[in-house]
């Protein structure tokens, strides 16, 4: 009871207030708080409140099964769960050396292009309604829908697909499938101008959204920025391109870039690279009947298999940004080690601090969504 | 259910933009303002027909990961979906009144799945070795009371609620997991083996024996189904881990031959063997080989010894025959503490793993180890001394404080067809005894085999060795009662015994040695057989007497079945014991009528190795708790 062990409590100054918003709220997709210290409608200060959708997948996978962990990794981002699943298998692929057939690359691109367009549908219709704008939100969940009915068709699963394996993928495409993607492209391509319309035409949206959490290239590069938000600052990079995995290489697309870094710009890089998702799948969709063969390389017993020793780390684009594992085999039957660096992380936690001071109440929720963070890859 | 239409996009209206560049987009830039009247474009909506989905359920998509159905009868209760599944998930539930036959590898368990934790990877699917398990295209499961029970589900061929859904995700060639193709063992080849009595089968080398046992998915059907239930999925496993030590060591905890059983064993593991109800079972025996092989012996034989009493009990037991049974009951018996000493007619230990299978099979070396790791924990054997003429029964009764007979089937049985007493008709035992005691045989020209099992083929296969040495050439002639789906035999010993020129004839049964003027035989008449037992069951072939064939031969050789030699015991004795229909009387332990005495192997179960080598632990046991303070306790 000496004095020196007395802190006086810290009471903030009687014109600031403190505000908690969330875990759940109209800003972010799932479960995440943030704690305001407001002087009327600023923002003073910002604190992340990260944890709500904390599982423990990474320590999980330590006890699991090399096999088993892919029902685990689609759950780390539930709007985009492909790059979860591919980024894994490829770390397995690397260290026990396996060969991908051909096919199986094909579909794997397809998939992780049609999960990008769901997960971009999903955050352009979020950040409208965190704007006020409810319509392109109605539209971007039933369009994103589509793509949840043809993933049902592929592979038995809406949300959490589980279709790859390491080596490849589980079954083939039914059959008639590419006709019905085609057919899905067909119709979203021609929704774009409705879009368009309703947000980056629409004086209420570019009013809200331009010079809203603007970041700088320097600031992005020195925080980790990756993915649209990134390319939003006019750096034109992207996993895809400079360093290439699966068929990226074999595959025509544009890197999308904005100069202005602010919520605006995040948002038309997003719509910008549906249209490029487009291209992609459509190249995918006319390769696919001219590569025939199987669709996963012989893998040992699933209750059985050995991984060698060794790590890796494997990336991929996301539809969120830079997508990362680092798998560690010590030889035995389940990995040593997973972490899983995930674009969320760096978005949700230290740059939304940032960008969040200095703004009003009203944008917070606008800027979560504009970087499109996803709660439960921060927690895991 | 309807075929199913999922393609929703290809009816929803169009909106402007189709095929082609980017449409407008760089009209859009970071100056310009936007309109107020843009987002009224909106309402162009409200004048399209709508779209209107019908309300009835939405069929799910023909791979859909609905719920589990189960076919009961595929289903095998092998558990492999509990082991794969990655949440725990599954349970198994015993059925009662579902068939249970551990030599079939058939359980009464099924699983049942908690949806609590099922996360629908489907994995349980695609490992499931008979592809009993797949997953409806059902969406739908509402709680009814109480709430947590009706969670956790018994799926049948009906799945959860009952009612016959379609299935959605199943086992497909693409998705199947389990590894249905075994690796092939490297055998001599026909022209290589035929001319000598080199062991045929080489053995795996070390990768082969990881891949092999790294198909297993260790659900234990061969462990019930195995007489002395071996610890096969263990020894399997410490193989794909590369342990050779520690999986001798679970070899040995309950196996004492097994050298000889890797080699020669009936394998009814892998009959049981999950994996073999769509693909070739794992070739356990091949495995139990490999381990055995791969450890230098003098490790085998302190690995052996492991966990032997450190003080002795001051017992005697006296086992009479060191075949399988007697020295796995020495081996139990001396690890325990007991003075162990065998009595064995013949000069060499193994009895009729030693005299009656052939070398090819079974090399006399690999035998020598399985006996000096036994030895080397005591056990003594005095060879060359027959019970009964060199030492009585009373005698051992008087100096022991047990006796164990573990005596093989050495006696021939004969068809007892005409002419079956005449020169040049044999038992098969007796010449393979000979054989492999060095003595010599007569080497027929040409010979005749009647019988259809094991001990026929062995015989078939020696003595076409033995042509092919002598006359350069193989004439042997296999006639047996069954027809070759109902054979006996091994479908391996079979097809090596064509291979090797062995001519097979199914469903003859014989009808008289035929003789020459000197009363030799000079070959066997037969007659087709329509069938071998009446409605009832009983023994009594039918034959078409018009379908007849002399099979030229001058050997004719008898292999249709052994008995049990037990003048052994004694008058005395043998009138004391109990009997039942010819064979010693015994009970659940092995023990006879006399509580001094213990029988075991062949001469009260039938021959078979492994049978044996479970009989000598059962007796062992036995005469154990009988030595221990607890029996002279109570």
């Amino acid at each position: 009871m000496r004095p020196e062990n007395y802190e006086a409590r810290r009471q903030p100054p009687s014109h600031e207030y403190e505000l908690n918003i969330g875990p759940n709220h109209p800003g972010i997709e799932g479960n995440y708080a943030f704690k305001l210290r407001l002087h009327g409608d600023e923002v003073i200060e910002g604190r992340a409140d990260a944890g709500y959708l904390h599982r423990g997948f990474e320590k999980l996978m330590e006890g699991r099964l090399w096999i088993q962990n892919l029902a685990i990794t689609p759950r780390i981002c539930v709007p985009d769960p492909v790059p979860m699943e591919i980024s894994y298998c490829l770390a397995v692929e690397d260290l026990c050396g396996l060969e991908v057939p051909e096919r199986a690359k094909w579909l794997r691109v397809m998939q992780a292009e049609l999960s990008r367009l769901a997960a971009h549908l999903f955050t352009f219709g979020g950040h409208a309604a965190t704007t006020g704008m409810y319509t392109p939100m109605f539209w971007g969940i039933a369009d994103r829908d589509l793509i949840l009915d043809l993933f049902e068709e592929l592979c038995g699963g809406r949300v959490y697909h589980i279709y790859n394996i390491p080596g490849g993928v589980r079954r083939d495409m039914p059959p008639g499938f590419i006709e019905r993607v085609s057919n899905t492209l067909d119709y979203l391509e021609s929704r774009l101008p409705d879009y368009d319309d309703l947000m980056f035409k629409n004086r209420v949206f570019v009013k809200r959204a331009r010079g809203i959490g603007v970041i700088s290239q320097k600031h992005a590069l020195d925080w980790a920025v990756t993915g649209p938000n990134l390319r939003a600052t006019g750096l034109a990079f992207d996993v895809r391109r400079d360093d290439p995995y699966l068929v990226y290489d074999q595959i025509d697309f544009d890197v999308v870039t904005e100069d202005a870094g602010d919520a605006w710009a995040r948002a038309l890089v997003r719509r910008k690279e549906l249209f490029q998702s487009i291209r992609i799948i459509r190249q995918v969709l006319a390769k696919l009947p001219e590569i025939p063969g199987p669709i996963r390389c012989p893998i040992p017993n699933p209750l059985a298999w050995n991984v060698p020793a060794g790590s890796t780390y494997v990336r991929m684009e996301s539809s969120k940004g830079e997508l990362a594992w680092y798998v560690v085999s010590n030889g035995g039957e389940k990995p040593y080690r997973t972490h899983v660096r995930g674009p969320s992380q760096m978005h949700a936690v230290q740059v939304l601090e940032k960008l969040a001071v200095g703004c009003r109440i009203e944008d917070v929720a606008q800027i979560m969504f504009s970087l499109d963070a996803c709660p439960p890859e921060v927690d895991r | 259910m309807s075929a199913i239409d999922h393609d929703v996009s290809g009816k929803l209206p169009r909106g402007r933009h189709t095929h082609g560049d980017e449409p407008d987009m760089n009209a859009i830039d970071h100056k310009a303002t936007g309109g107020i009247l843009s987002p009224l474009k909106g309402l162009q909506f409200f004048g399209r027909k709508p779209v209107t989905q019908p309300l009835e359920p939405r069929p799910a998509s023909a791979n859909y990961r609905g719920f589990h159905l189960n076919d009961w009868q595929l289903c095998i209760g092998c558990s492999t979906c509990q082991k794969v599944c990655d949440n725990a998930a599954i349970t198994m539930v015993e059925i009662p009144g579902l068939p249970e036959d551990a030599a079939k590898g058939v359980r009464n368990l099924r699983p049942a799945i908690d949806y609590g934790r099922c996360c629908w990877c489907a994995l349980c699917v695609d490992l499931c070795p008979t592809g009993s398990i797949s997953l409806s295209r059902e969406y739908v499961h509402t709680c009814t009371d109480p709430e947590i029970d009706s969670y956790f589900v018994l799926p049948d061929a009906n799945g959860i609620h009952g009612v016959a859904y379609d299935k959605g995700w199943a086992k497909s060639e693409q998705s199947d997991l389990v590894a249905l193709q075994r690796t092939e063992m490297p055998e001599m080849a026909p022209e290589a083996r035929i001319a000598n009595f080199d062991e045929i089968v080489e053995g795996y080398d070390k990768n082969q024996g990881i891949i092999e046992a790294s198909r297993c998915v260790q659900c234990g059907m061969c462990h019930d189904a195995c007489p002395t239930h071996m610890n096969a999925p263990e020894y399997i496993r410490a193989i794909w881990q590369d342990d050779i030590e520690e999986a001798v060591r679970q070899i040995y905890r309950t196996n004492p031959f097994a050298h000889t059983c890797g080699r020669v064993c009936t394998h009814r593991c892998e009959t049981a063997c999950s994996v073999g109800h769509r693909g070739a079972p794992i070739a356990i025996r091949w495995l139990k080989r490999f381990a055995m092989d791969q450890l230098d012996h003098e490790r085998v034989k302190e690995i052996a010894a492991e966990g032997k009493a450190a003080y002795p009990s001051g017992k005697r037991v006296a086992i009479i025959g060191a075949g399988p049974a007697g020295l796995t009951a020495a081996y139990d018996l001396a690890k325990q503490g007991h003075a162990v000493k065998v009595f064995e007619a013949m000069g060499a230990a193994g009895g009729m793993t030693r005299y009656g299978i052939p070398y090819y099979r079974l090399p006399a070396d690999k035998l020598d180890q399985d006996v000096d790791v036994i030895t080397s924990l005591g056990v003594e054997i005095q060879y060359d001394t027959r019970i009964g003429s060199d030492v009585t029964m009373e005698r051992l009764r008087d100096d022991y404080d047990a006796v164990l007979v573990a005596v093989g089937l050495w006696m021939g049985r004969s068809t007892r067809v005409k002419g079956a007493e005449a020169d040049g008709v044999y038992r098969a035992v007796e010449l393979l005894r000979k054989v492999a005691d060095g003595e010599s045989i007569p080497v027929p020209k040409q010979a005749v085999i009647i019988g259809g099992g094991n001990v026929a083929m062995d015989i078939a296969r020696t003595l076409a060795r033995l042509q092919k040495q002598h006359y350069g050439q193989v004439a042997i002639t296999l006639t047996a009662l069954e027809d070759l789906d109902h054979f006996l035999a091994d479908p391996d010993e079979i097809k090596e015994a064509r291979e090797e020129g062995v001519e097979i004839l199914d469903a003859r049964g014989p009808q008289e040695v035929v003789l020459d003027s000197s009363g030799r035989a000079t070959g066997l008449r037969t007659w087709k057989v329509l069938s071998i037992f009446d409605e009832q069951g009983r023994f009594a072939p039918k034959y078409d007497e018009t379908d007849e064939i002399i099979h030229a031969g001058d050997m004719v050789v008898e292999a249709i079945g052994q008995a049990a030699d037990v003048n052994l015991l004694g008058e005395a004795l043998t009138e004391a014991l109990e009997w039942n229909r010819g064979r010693l009387k015994v009970d659940e332990q092995l023990r006879t009528s006399a509580d001094w005495l213990w029988a075991a192997g062949d001469m009260v179960r039938g021959p078979d190795v492994v049978s044996a080598v479970a009989d000598g632990h059962r007796a062992a046991a036995s005469i154990n708790d009988h030595l221990s303070i607890r029996e002279q306790a109570a």
